[in-house]
């Protein structure tokens, strides 16, 4: 809909009929096949960089490929059935499943929180926004060496506990498995929640102000509001927020790979370590991909499950 | 609107908590990296005797200069290609409606829900092969093909809201599509493309994976990985390794402390499409 469509009464306006050959001949059939031209230097780079080589990854998963040799033998599904036989490709694959599925529900719902929080007309929101997501900035590189010196066992955390006479229950954060996997969780919500926090704000913020003004002349209390009119209206950011999540929760590697490097004794492994032990430590190429294949059909299964959910308004 | 009341006080001041809370592994990052070695005081306790000595030797030790040389070369080179490819080529695929455009559209979009991982390694074979491995531009060739996706989805969305009115002007005065393109469109894509700057930028600057793998037994190194690097080194000497950390986020956090605005604007904008 045009803004000229909108100011011109329908079917006896002059306007509107002159409008639609002149619109016709300079988007023509020559000009339009031209400008397609433009796309090509993107096409040309992202078939170089994704669409060809994950082509060939596809084939190499079915091979023995030691990313060394030129040559490698087809071995059908030897590698899928390695993955789903071996235990300790089942536990990265639980792991990676688990690791997404808190983080998506603890990220979003702390990120929620947060939003709406800093949105209830406090004087200082713009300035909490800034600081509530620094964190979202931070490499996180740094971050996870961060994590990591304050989770030893002289590190601020139990410091604190100590300090609030909790120091006989602290955990030994990184070296039991259960507390390693929380910790990974605790770091990347802690980094992560501003970015969901933005996203709600956003989806607040587009909440038009007389509905809210409709609901308590109507008698809403708090609770009836969030649950009766803000968390509806809020279902397209809530879409945004849990396809971000679930897709980077899924695809994460640099914490994990920092914080504790997948132990200890591969309790916080997931596909993405694996598949880089697989392939770059232990030159097996061909089955580090078949383990990024995985991964890719898990990620599709996932965002498709995830459209699906939201296009019907489920959450 | 919102009356400030009682209960917006106590409001503010739980969230002031919380926020506080929030930005205390930043104050333990700061505060380690003042103190001299040795001070074997509570991470949260400020230093007694604070000192800059630990950057010094951070930024000798660890290479900083010519890693963060590189991250600033890599970063700008590719977002700077982003920017161009996929406005580029957005402008067609959201303008020219035929067969072959939308199936271009969607060959593009189904790039977002690839795992780079699966391409990763193949391209690596590829990279070595053509001499790039090793070098910034194997780098940067990653990170623009695999950005595409995103920034296009971006780009075609924002079109999509445009009015045509200036293009067809441009062309009834006689304007081919590129020159539409340069003097028309792209300047009207302007907030959009500051979206797209911001969060490739953060992304490339972030990377860790990519890099590691790719320059890995080379002089050159991106940030992330020269910090990996020398934190594996000097794991004992903490407050040396955190004067390292605070190095590499300090421009990131300066970039973001003087355009908060639109950072945060832009994350929230760019992803609600």
């Amino acid at each position: 809909m045009t803004a000229t469509a909108q100011h011109t009464p329908s079917t006896t306006d002059p306007r509107r009929s002159a409008d639609r050959p002149r619109r016709r001949r300079y988007a023509g059939v020559g000009r339009a096949k031209s400008m397609l031209l433009f796309a090509v230097p993107a096409l040309a780079i992202y078939a170089f960089a994704v669409v060809v080589p994950s082509l060939r990854g596809a084939y190499l998963a079915f091979t023995n490929w030691d990313g060394l040799s030129q040559t490698s033998d087809f071995i059908g599904f030897d590698n899928f059935v390695r993955i789903f036989t071996s235990e300790s490709s089942l536990d990265a694959l639980k792991m990676t499943l688990v690791f997404a599925l808190a983080i998506t529900v603890l990220q979003n719902g702390v990120g929620l929180i947060l939003a709406l929080g800093v949105n209830s007309g406090l004087k200082s929101q713009n300035f909490l926004r800034v600081l509530l997501f620094a964190p979202v900035v931070i490499t996180p590189v740094v971050v996870a060496f961060l994590w990591k010196f304050m989770l030893t066992p002289n590190g601020a955390v139990n410091s604190v506990l100590a300090g609030i006479g909790l120091g006989d229950v602290a955990p030994s954060w990184l070296g039991d498995p259960f507390w390693a996997a929380a910790s990974i969780v605790m770091m990347v919500v802690w980094q992560k929640a501003g970015y969901s926090m933005v996203i709600y704000v956003a989806g607040l913020q587009s909440i038009p102000q007389e509905i809210n003004e409709a609901a308590v002349m109507d008698g809403a209390g708090t609770w009836r509001k969030f649950a009766s009119i803000t968390w509806p209206l809020l279902a397209p950011a809530t879409a945004i927020c849990v396809m971000l999540t679930v897709i980077g929760g899924l695809k994460m590697f640099t914490e994990v790979f920092v914080l504790t490097a997948g132990g200890p004794g591969g309790a916080t492994e997931t596909l993405s370590t694996l598949l880089y032990k697989s392939a770059f430590q232990f030159n097996e190429f061909g089955y580090g991909i078949s383990l990024a294949l995985v991964l890719a059909l898990v990620v599709g299964f996932f965002s498709v499950a995830q459209q699906r959910l939201a296009r019907r308004g489920q959450y | 609107m919102f009356r400030y009341t009682k209960s917006t006080f106590a409001r503010e001041v739980v969230m002031f908590l919380v926020a506080l809370l929030f930005i205390v592994p930043v104050y333990i990052l700061v505060n380690m990296a003042l103190r001299p070695a040795g001070d074997s005081s509570s991470p949260l306790v400020p230093p007694s005797d604070p000192t800059l000595a630990n950057f010094a030797e951070a930024w000798q030790q660890a290479g900083l200069g010519s890693a963060l040389l590189n991250s600033v070369i890599v970063t700008v080179v590719s977002v700077a290609g982003i920017v161009v490819v996929s406005a580029l080529a957005a402008y067609p695929l959201s303008r020219v409606l035929s067969r072959l455009s939308s199936v271009l559209f969607w060959i593009v979009l189904a790039g977002m829900m690839i795992p780079f991982q699966v391409a990763l390694i193949p391209l690596y074979q590829t990279m070595r092969d053509l001499g790039l491995l090793g070098t910034l531009p194997s780098l940067i060739l990653f990170y623009i093909g695999s950005q595409v996706p995103f920034s296009v989805f971006l780009y075609t969305g924002f079109l999509r809201t445009l009015e045509r009115d200036y293009e067809e002007a441009a062309a009834i005065d006689g304007a081919g599509p590129l020159r539409t393109f340069v003097a028309i469109v792209f300047p009207l894509l302007r907030p959009i493309t500051g979206t797209v700057i911001i969060l490739n930028a953060i992304e490339v600057w972030n990377d860790f994976l990519v890099p590691l793998l790719y320059l890995s037994g080379t002089p050159q190194q991106t940030i992330t990985v020269a910090l990996y690097a020398f934190v594996g080194q000097f794991v004992s000497n903490w407050p040396v390794v955190f004067a390292g950390l605070l190095i590499s986020v300090v421009p990131v956090l300066l970039v973001y402390f003087l355009m908060q605005k639109q950072i945060i604007k832009g994350f929230a904008g760019g992803l609600k499409g």
